[in-house]
């Protein structure tokens, strides 16, 4: 399975940063037991949460980009679920959109290519008919 | 009673479509837009063509996570802002509703009301 997931998730904001670091490496451990790979781990910081969670206003974001198959996200999210400091979850799956984003690059990519020869006959023949 | 009507309207009107457009003659009388837009006697309305902002910009990714750009779609009210009102075209403004909803559950935009 190829397919490549952001879970982002809240932890409570008086969460310490050894907590939030062991969190973090129960998880990844449970994504490397069943095949998955991380391939990012990126503590956003303490943010203004939009509206009140739990009882919260503030919340520490985490991002965690992992790939693997939907079982893997099922106990991942099970984890999320049952570990008492994550407020709040949300997996999302990018690799068809980033599939996309490339494919779109690489056609910019190539018609800049195609663009960059014609202009230069172009010039040339302008320069011959002036 | 609206023969009178048409016949007061349409001189104001081919007047107005010769200012704006003068390619198109004074054959289509324009249609009047949104609110107030061909009003008898009223005051002219230059309404600029809304343009959407995704492609002018060439902003292709529509994340979720782009709070900045996702909070100027996005009313007062935590309402996602229609297409009619943005300009934004249907293939952004669906990525977009996606991303404000995306957005929403994890708290980085509000439901409803101002983002406390």
């Amino acid at each position: 399975m190829d397919r490549t997931y952001e879970l982002m998730f809240i932890v409570r904001p008086d969460m310490v940063e050894e907590d939030q670091d062991k969190l973090i490496s129960t998880l990844e451990s449970a994504v490397t037991s069943s095949g998955g790979k991380v391939k990012s781990v990126e503590k956003m910081g303490k943010r203004r949460l939009a509206y009140m969670v739990r009882r919260f206003h503030d919340g520490m974001y985490i991002l965690l980009t992992v790939e693997g198959g939907g079982g893997l996200i099922h106990e991942l999210e099970r984890r999320l679920r049952v570990s008492e400091p994550v407020i709040k979850f949300l997996t999302v799956r990018i690799d068809e959109e980033q599939k996309r984003l490339d494919k779109i690059k690489a056609i910019k990519e190539s018609r800049r290519k195609v663009a960059a020869a014609p202009t230069e006959t172009g010039g040339e023949s302008t320069a011959v008919t002036a | 009673m609206a023969e009178e009507n048409r016949s007061s309207t349409t001189p104001m009107a081919e007047h107005s479509s010769g200012g704006d457009r003068p390619d198109r003659g004074e054959r289509r009388p324009p249609r009047p837009a949104g609110p107030g837009g061909g009003r008898e006697g009223g005051r002219k309305y230059f309404r600029r063509k809304k343009v959407c902002k995704f492609c002018v910009e060439k902003i292709e990714a529509i994340n979720y996570k782009d709070v900045r750009l996702l909070a100027q779609f996005v009313a007062e009210s935590g309402k996602i802002v229609p297409r009619r009102l943005t300009g934004v075209c249907t293939p952004h403004q669906r990525r977009l509703s996606t991303a404000i909803k995306q957005a929403r559950n994890i708290a980085l935009l509000p439901f409803a009301g101002r983002a406390s």
